[in-house]
């Protein structure tokens, strides 16, 4: 791929179809004998979206090895009964559900933080949060898997460092100084090694909390607490937009 | 931004050239990290005279700034140099045996790197990189070489076609590698990583070494060949471009921007007797 940029300033490699070959790699996936886990939440109206992701995720999200599904829901009567592949697991772990979606979304990082220290650790290896409502529509495999990966937003790819949507408010705990900032990170995919994900989930978290105490919420909620976190800790892969592609666009 | 050149190989490991990485990104995130490199490098015989050039031009441009030791096996310690330092850097002489031929010599060399982590360098070292001695750095290297299994890509054969790489192709060597096969052609003076990760493929190329030596075959080009049959099963994490190991003999090709450490000038049959 010449068209695209395939490797960051910090030589990590930017996942684009063409720039991989997956049975290389699945070869040693495998020789590791990995379990990687996905992490999703379905809050109140968002049940809708079950079927549809976990069908597509079964079928299409690391095909051929074991994934442990953790479903996060304040609704688990609504979950209809699903086939999954005989290598993968459900996990249905109900929670309560909060007034607002902002509130959900950033408590997702502490339930994250806190289940992956009471429980996730011990079952998997990898852990990727994806958000509920998206279906896959082509493979995504181990080429995935690495200590600590973002997802490039496919709404900021082309957009330039000044328009990118960081949260600029210093008063903030996720504001992003002028002129700083490698690429804006959608905090609809990301994860990585479970030790990795468990330090950038608690990192996030403690912003959020701090902004709550100052009385201010970061302009994109927890995405933008996340691209504060991951300016800082470089992640060593980046998924391209092709890997969270927003329809609307 | 390259794009005359593949930086990143079908295992998505990135291959370093000028230009593909930014060094002080690079830095902030490894200064921090307080790390120690460690570099072998074998000096018997007459390739005495090589280390303090060696020494010398590595001061200058060798991971400048980050704590260094450098190991020198010799079989002849009085004769190496006494080269001044930077701080945070020292310098350990390694007394080893000489073997008769030269061939024999560059084999023994992964038996005593993996001695040595185990007895020493383990204990002192986060990375290791293994070096050729008759070399010298003429521009900087340093942190985006760092990774779990780092190998270098041969300066003769970065450009042919793989059925041209000198593999060992005869299949009862333990080294052997079918003709279609094969990524790169890794040249032997330089490899690395982390001083685990290095304990381990210098062990297994020993041992592959010694299975051919009980069969009384050896590989074409010694531990090179069973190097490069061991990085086809056990790819490296990162892959360092011709920058990272010249030959100063060869015309400088557009895609090389810049020689970071090359071979010095010798005649082989003299220095080798």
């Amino acid at each position: 791929r010449r068209d695209v940029l395939v490797l960051t300033p910090w030589l990590a490699p930017i996942i684009w179809e063409g720039t991989f070959n997956r049975d290389i790699l699945n070869a040693q996936y495998m020789r590791k004998n990995l379990v990687t886990g996905v992490v999703t939440f379905a809050v109140k109206k968002y049940w809708f979206f079950i079927e549809g992701f976990m069908s597509s995720a079964n079928k299409y999200f690391l095909a051929g090895h074991q994934v442990n599904f953790y479903l996060f829901t304040d609704n688990p009567e609504q979950i209809s009964h699903l086939q999954m592949a005989p290598e993968n697991h459900l996990f249905v772990i109900t929670v309560q559900n909060h007034s607002q979606w902002q509130d959900i979304s950033m408590s997702r990082m502490d339930i994250i933080s806190r289940y992956i220290r009471s429980q996730f650790q011990y079952e998997v290896d990898y852990l990727y949060s994806i958000d509920i409502d998206v279906q896959l529509f082509e493979h995504i495999g181990v080429e995935i898997i690495d200590t600590l990966v973002g997802t490039i937003s496919s709404w900021q790819y082309t957009a330039h460092r000044e328009s990118k949507s960081y949260e600029t408010r210093t008063e903030s705990q996720a504001a992003i100084p002028k002129g700083e900032g490698d690429f804006y990170y959608t905090a609809s995919f990301y994860g990585g090694s479970v030790a990795e994900v468990y330090k950038l989930t608690r990192a996030c978290f403690k912003g959020v909390m701090e902004d709550r105490e100052n009385d201010i919420e970061a302009r994109w909620h927890d995405e933008s607490h996340l691209n504060k976190y991951l300016l800082y800790h470089k992640p060593t892969r980046l998924l391209s937009p092709e890997y969270y592609w927003d329809e609307e666009l | 931004r390259r794009q005359d050149v593949l930086t990143v190989t079908p295992w998505l490991a990135p291959i370093v050239w000028e230009g593909t990485f930014n060094s002080e990104i690079l830095d902030s995130a490894y200064r921090p990290l307080n790390l120690t490199i460690g570099v072998t490098a074998f000096a018997i015989g007459k390739y005495t005279r090589f280390v303090g050039h060696f020494l010398e031009s590595a001061e200058k441009h060798f991971m400048k700034g980050y704590r260094v030791n450098y190991y020198i096996f010799t079989d002849n310690p009085e004769t190496i140099p006494d080269v001044q330092l930077q701080p945070g850097r020292r310098f350990v002489i390694v007394p080893i045996k000489k073997y008769p031929s030269w061939q024999e010599i560059s084999m023994r060399r992964m038996e005593a790197i993996n001695k040595h982590i185990a007895e020493t360098s383990h204990q002192e070292v986060d990375y290791l990189f293994c070096l050729d001695i008759d070399m010298v750095f003429y521009n900087a290297w340093g942190p985006e070489t760092l990774g779990d299994i780092v190998a270098a890509i041969h300066p003769g054969y970065f450009n042919v076609p793989r059925s041209q790489f000198p593999y060992e192709r005869r299949s009862f060597s333990a080294a052997y590698i079918p003709d279609g096969e094969g990524d790169f052609y890794y040249g032997g003076a330089v490899f690395g990583g982390l001083v685990k990760k290095v304990y381990e493929f210098t062990k297994t190329c020993h041992m592959t070494i010694l299975m051919d030596k009980a069969n009384g075959i050896m590989a074409a080009w010694q531990e090179e060949s069973h190097l490069n049959r061991h990085f086809l099963s056990h790819k490296p994490s990162k892959v360092l471009s011709p920058e990272y190991l010249w030959d100063d003999r060869k015309p400088k090709p557009p895609e090389i921007h810049l020689i970071r450490f090359s071979t010095v000038d010798k005649n082989y049959k003299e220095v080798r007797d």
